[in-house]
């Protein structure tokens, strides 16, 4: 088997100092993107578990997969979810869901969740489609803006670079700091044309240091153009697989000139765990 | 409708949903103030395209919204609406009471 | 007199050398990352085919998305009016052009002088370029003229929705997974790339006759589902990936 450089790990996280026995409400928030899907169980109005894993081949399968795996170190069983809600790019083949909210407005619950009632401006960079969103102290979406047909800017024009260059696609960020000097950006947008484009840079002698450079600060710029037409207002985050990319974001911030809140503990988990707390208000709503 | 005319007294910031994308060649983008929108449908009905649909979104309110098949390539649907010559006012727009919606040229 | 149109495409740089109105060479190569000294060779590889030395050309034009960098050039001309020039002379009827190159479509309107009268342009997007077609044969594994046989043969719709290549590519593995045919994918592929460019050429008024160059015009396949969206015939011309450097030497000779 060749390696796959696209490939990351997935993983799974527990709260350690929680019983989720004694929690009031028991709810998750499940994400399924189109190239991962991440699972979040809330306890009360804490975060018990979550995990993050790779999109399959159907929506359900993912989800059950995401789900698994968030509670596989837990002795909570599917049914002591008192309620669930899907999101994301499959939100509707959810089996174990109640509700299906979109991911526009969980991807804003969870940022406020994580990042404070400050956040006003949230770009989502996620494996297909790019997302600048405003939201208001509560986490409610005032203005949205989706960029859902070019892969430029997205994880998967990552990915297609990072196989092409043959680099672990974890490593991408870093290894586009580590040069003497910024290079030009590409100039196409198209990752089809980036991609014959850095294929000539490296026979004219660029190192895969400097290609990835060129191509982080490109899909950068994009990035800002996009986020122009809606604007940016403080505080400003930054969810979702690409915003693990520092080559990227760091360059975002740098041309935007303005700082990011960094969300704890992960900012891919902001769409599950937006659902999640929609979960709980849906489910104290409904005791009412 | 509660919703929206308690969003109107409060004076919440307004509810602007940008369908559509950048790409190499330009943005392309259907807006819609949904605070003005009050998912009437008569651009529903107005589009020769057939793209637009009146859907209930994630906060109970009934809204227009673009097909999520069309958002991805409003630059093919909408094209037969758009003269190279320049902006004019487009039928969906005509159609709309209250002025809620708006495209990229 | 002896004239030279250079075409500088995306992949392909094109000549065509033209004495008193008669074309006496063509030449292709690829266009490479030295688009310069490919330029330079594929107009020796013509003046050999011509049997005719550097000081007997009178002038040279360049076209394409690369004509800045041919210094050697006497002049240059943008695409659009290379394109109406060439076509016109080979096929005065044609009053609508439709270029599909590499990575760029466009489409024009003319009159019987090859004037230009209007035009619309989809750049640096692979969807709706020759680009698509590469990349999607690529997903399919196999080489794009099996793609365009079987695509003719092809008895079934597929649903490819994606408007970019790199998300096309993936529709196109999933439906192979599905055990949907070869040949009905590959239809698929041929009219999505028609359905996009044909709404780009419905910006401009769309008159008969409707001819198709550029390399992508030699698919028979694109020609086929063109007609159907567009709901006309379409003519082809002859060396249709050349018209657009014919232009330029036409441009030179007058």
């Amino acid at each position: 088997m060749t390696t796959e450089y696209f490939r990351w790990t997935e993983y799974a996280w527990k709260n350690p100092d929680k019983d989720w026995q004694k929690a009031d409400t028991l709810v998750a928030g499940i994400d399924v993107g189109s190239v991962s899907s991440q699972a979040v169980v809330l306890a009360d109005d804490e975060i018990y578990c979550y995990s993050n894993a790779r999109t399959g081949s159907n929506s359900p399968d993912s989800a059950k997969n995401a789900l698994g795996m968030a509670l596989k170190d837990t002795d909570i069983k599917q049914e002591n979810l008192q309620f669930v809600v899907g999101t994301g790019y499959g939100r509707v083949n959810i089996p174990m869901s109640n509700k299906a909210i979109t991911e526009i407005a969980c991807h804003a619950r969870g940022a406020n969740y994580m990042g404070g009632p400050t956040i006003r401006t949230i770009l989502d960079m996620g494996g297909q489609d790019l997302k600048g969103i405003h939201c208001d102290e509560r986490g409610k979406v005032t203005q949205f803006l989706m960029n859902d047909k070019c892969a430029a800017g997205t994880g998967r024009g990552m990915e297609v670079m990072a196989e092409l260059l043959q680099v672990p696609i974890v490593d991408v960020g870093q290894m586009s700091l580590d040069v003497e000097e910024e290079p030009p950006p590409v100039s196409s947008t198209c990752v089809i044309f980036a991609k014959s484009e850095a294929i000539g840079l490296l026979r004219k002698g660029w190192t895969k240091n400097m290609v990835l450079a060129a191509y982080c600060s490109a899909m950068a710029h994009r990035v800002v153009g996009l986020l122009e037409r809606i604007g940016i207002e403080k505080d400003f985050t930054i969810t979702g697989g690409i915003s693990k990319n520092i080559g990227v974001t760091s360059r975002i911030l740098k041309e935007l000139k303005v700082d990011s809140v960094p969300l704890k503990p992960d900012p891919q988990i902001a769409g599950a765990l937006g659902a999640s707390v929609f979960a709980r208000d849906l489910l104290l709503k409904s005791r009412k | 409708m509660f919703n929206r005319l308690l969003r109107r007294l409060v004076i919440l910031p307004g509810y602007i949903a940008n369908y559509g994308y950048t790409d190499g060649s330009g943005d392309y983008y259907i807006i819609v103030d949904t605070d003005k929108c009050d998912g009437c449908g008569k651009c529903v009905e107005a589009c020769p395209q057939d793209i637009l649909e009146i859907i209930t979104d994630d906060y109970d309110d009934l809204v227009v919204t673009v097909k999520e098949e069309h958002s991805k390539n409003l630059k093919y649907v909408c094209a037969p609406c758009k003269p190279v010559s320049g902006p004019v006012e487009l039928k969906c727009q005509i159609a709309c009471p209250s002025g809620a919606i708006t495209h990229s040229w | 007199m002896i004239t030279a149109g250079i075409d500088m495409g995306a992949q392909f740089i094109k000549v065509v050398i033209l004495d008193d109105g008669k074309v006496t060479a063509r030449t292709i190569i690829p266009t490479g990352f030295e688009p310069l000294e490919a330029a330079k060779k594929a107009l020796d590889n013509a003046m050999k085919e011509a049997g005719i030395s550097r000081q007997d050309i009178k002038s040279i034009v360049a076209t394409g998305a690369g004509r800045k960098s041919v210094d050697f050039a006497d002049s240059s001309i943008t695409e659009v009016t290379a394109d109406a020039r060439g076509t016109i002379h080979l096929n005065p009827s044609v009053r609508t052009i439709v270029d599909i190159g590499a990575e760029e479509a466009r489409g024009i309107s003319c009159d019987a002088q090859g004037k230009v009268l209007d035009f619309a342009k989809n750049d640096k997007c692979a969807a709706g370029s020759g680009a698509f077609v590469e990349s999607m044969a690529r997903a399919l594994e196999i080489k794009v003229p099996e793609m365009i046989a079987i695509s003719l043969k092809s008895t079934k719709e597929a649903p490819i929705n994606a408007t970019c290549a790199v998300f096309a590519e993936s529709e196109v593995v999933s439906l192979i997974h599905s055990k949907i045919e070869k040949a009905d994918i590959a239809h698929a592929v041929h009219d999505a790339i028609a359905s996009r460019v044909s709404s780009m050429v419905r910006r401009i008024p769309v008159e008969k006759d409707v001819a198709l160059i550029g390399g992508v015009a030699n698919n028979a396949a694109i020609v086929d589902v063109m007609q159907k969206h567009l709901g006309t015939e379409i003519v082809v011309p002859e060396n249709p990936q050349y018209v657009s450097a014919l232009g330029a030497a036409l441009s030179a000779a007058s």
